[in-house]
């Protein structure tokens, strides 16, 4: 008895030990890049396994670069999110409360929105933008990286409304609350957890979004730090250190959130499957 | 709790209506009013941006629609010319091959290691539950961060890849990880397998869950092996998750377009350009929309073959 005791505690230990070294192994990139981050400016790599000085230098490049870039892509991750959750939020509800004609399919058509290839929408929008005056503007991109999120924020945020008690809705439309009063006083507030999952990946799919970056903007007056990072991998001297630098910046709200918010990421992680 | 967000299979289950206590037609409809409202706006915005672009793109491929065509406002119908030009360009069946090489050494990759993974972290050991979580980074990173860090560490010259295996006296010289045609598009995909790895553990540890613990006791009783227990418990009651997680990531490979603009830009010699990569470059690039287009539109093709796929399979998977 004693012995399968010690015996499963040596397991244990030994999983725990090599479970730290497959994140090691796994997140070693990340932490390269930040090991980057704080060399001397050029286009050398070399560097030891851990910084012997560190230097400033790319973070100086990176702020001076991409310090816009940065405001651009958070200001335009959090209206983002706010589009997101003012459209998903009712919908959601909707899809999860009444009993409307047409649900099935509308569920469908939300699950296949995820599949359609991006560059089939942005090859379609900027025609549009174009006629519409919407490139190279905050509102379109807005719109544009919206996409990434509002089907993806539905689908989970319905998750957590279908939780909401039948009977607690009841008792509200009894005591004479409207069908706004009982959404906003009853099924939002009880919903929190969906919708504050469904923010963070809003705002993380806006931030990481590339491709409308790319296609949606023509003019140096509005770019996300994506693009920002890629004009500067396509350079023909790369400045490693401050690619690093503002790689490091870019990563601050994945890792941020992947930190303070652990369960809701995780919740989103294994409860919506998109990306 | 269910790995995947599934919405077919879910209304089957769904709770009676509640809506209208007090009858009288009149405040029936007004409230049947007042809910599409809640959805109006969601229908709306799917419609302008989800169907709207790809019914355009389907008509795209049939104009010859240029740069010229955004100041005339004319964009002449060709009939299937576009078809021809993408299919005739010695670079298109190539691009097909490689979105399809792409797709599915990713998933090989992912899959396997995600799986294994998976497996592994399902024996609950101390810390288990942080490095799990940890394990999310790379698939939170904003991918063209993950192509910028790839891109240093496999550097011909003195990325750490090629240090450590000189270092070791595995090679003399460099490996030109993504300068050589015959070598990018595999580097590619190791770059997209570890930006996919934490998803697939994510879905997949969300399956393993739903096992009932008795049937590991059971096998534990009658003495079967770690492998043994692996193939005839796991495995047959994942298969619905694995069908699901691996229709899911062939959609979302086939598509992806950041991490081959990020690592290679296509190239070189265009040993890594898929169909989305292509189609980007004849657009917006080149500047002909309809090519673009009707390059894409064989992509909407293909992806909707794995959609129809998908659905068919998350729907069976809940209702099994």
């Amino acid at each position: 008895m004693i012995s399968s005791l010690r015996a499963r505690k040596v397991r244990s230990t030994r999983d725990s030990v090599l479970g730290v070294l497959l994140l090691v192994l796994l997140l070693f990139p990340v932490y390269w890049m930040v090991n980057l981050s704080v060399q001397s400016s050029g286009s050398n790599l070399a560097s030891g396994l851990f910084p012997t000085e560190i230097h400033l230098d790319g973070y100086r490049a990176a702020i001076a670069d991409q310090s816009a870039n940065l405001v651009t892509s958070l200001v335009v991750s959090i209206l983002s999110v706010i589009l997101t959750l003012v459209i998903a939020i009712p919908a959601a509800y909707a899809l999860a409360q009444f009993r409307l004609p047409g649900l099935n399919l509308i569920l469908l058509v939300l699950a296949v929105t995820q599949m359609i290839p991006g560059i089939v929408i942005a090859n379609s929008l900027y025609s549009s933008y174009n006629d519409l005056g919407l490139l190279n503007t905050m509102l379109g991109l807005v719109l544009a990286d919206a996409s990434h999120s509002i089907p993806f924020a539905i689908l989970l945020i319905r998750t957590a409304m279908q939780a909401v008690p039948v009977a607690v809705l009841e008792a509200a439309r009894l005591d004479g609350a409207g069908l706004f009063r009982s959404f906003r006083s009853i099924a939002v507030p009880l919903a929190r957890n969906g919708i504050i999952t469904a923010s963070l990946f809003s705002f993380l799919f806006t931030w990481s979004d590339f491709l409308f970056a790319l296609t949606l903007t023509t003019t140096d007056d509005l770019r996300p730090v994506t693009l920002g990072i890629y004009t500067y991998l396509g350079a023909d001297q790369t400045d490693w250190s401050a690619v690093m630098a503002t790689s490091v910046l870019a990563s601050l709200p994945a890792i941020v959130l992947l930190l303070v918010a652990q369960r809701y990421i995780a919740a989103g992680a294994s409860g919506g499957a998109v990306k | 709790m269910t790995s995947v967000t599934t919405p077919t299979a879910q209304t089957v289950r769904r709770r009676p209506a509640r809506e209208g206590r007090a009858p009288g037609r009149r405040r029936v409809s007004r409230e049947r009013v007042y809910q599409w409202l809640f959805i109006a706006p969601a229908l709306l915005y799917v419609v302008l941006f989800f169907a709207y672009p790809v019914v355009k793109n389907v008509v795209m491929g049939f104009q010859d629609y240029t740069t010229a065509s955004f100041y005339t406002g004319e964009a002449p119908f060709v009939g299937f010319a576009n078809y021809v030009t993408i299919f005739s360009d010695p670079t298109f069946w190539p691009s097909v091959t490689n979105t399809f090489v792409f797709t599915i050494g990713s998933i090989v990759g992912q899959f396997t290691l995600g799986l294994a993974i998976a497996v592994f972290f399902r024996r609950r050991f101390p810390l288990s539950t942080i490095l799990r979580s940890l394990l999310l980074l790379p698939w939170l990173l904003p991918v063209i961060v993950s192509t910028a860090l790839w891109r240093s560490l496999m550097d011909q010259d003195s990325g750490a890849i090629n240090v450590v295996l000189k270092g070791l006296g595995i090679i003399d010289t460099g490996i030109p990880w993504l300068a050589s045609p015959s070598i990018a598009l595999l580097s590619v995909i190791i770059v997209n397998v570890w930006v996919g790895i934490p998803f697939n553990v994510a879905i997949l540890y969300g399956g393993l869950q739903d096992i009932p613990e008795e049937l590991y006791e059971a096998a534990a009783v009658d003495g079967a092996s770690p492998w043994r227990t692996f193939w005839s418990v796991t495995w047959p009651l994942l298969r619905p998750t694995v069908t699901v997680v691996i229709l899911l990531c062939v959609i979302y490979t086939l598509r992806s377009i950041d991490i081959i603009l990020g690592l290679t830009r296509g190239g070189p010699a265009n040993s890594t350009q898929t169909l989305p990569t292509a189609s980007y470059f004849q657009s917006f690039q080149q500047f002909q929309f309809g090519l673009g287009a009707a390059t894409s539109n064989v992509l909407i093709i293909i992806a909707f073959v794995f959609a129809l796929l998908y659905l068919r399979a998350s729907r069976r998977s809940l209702t099994d």
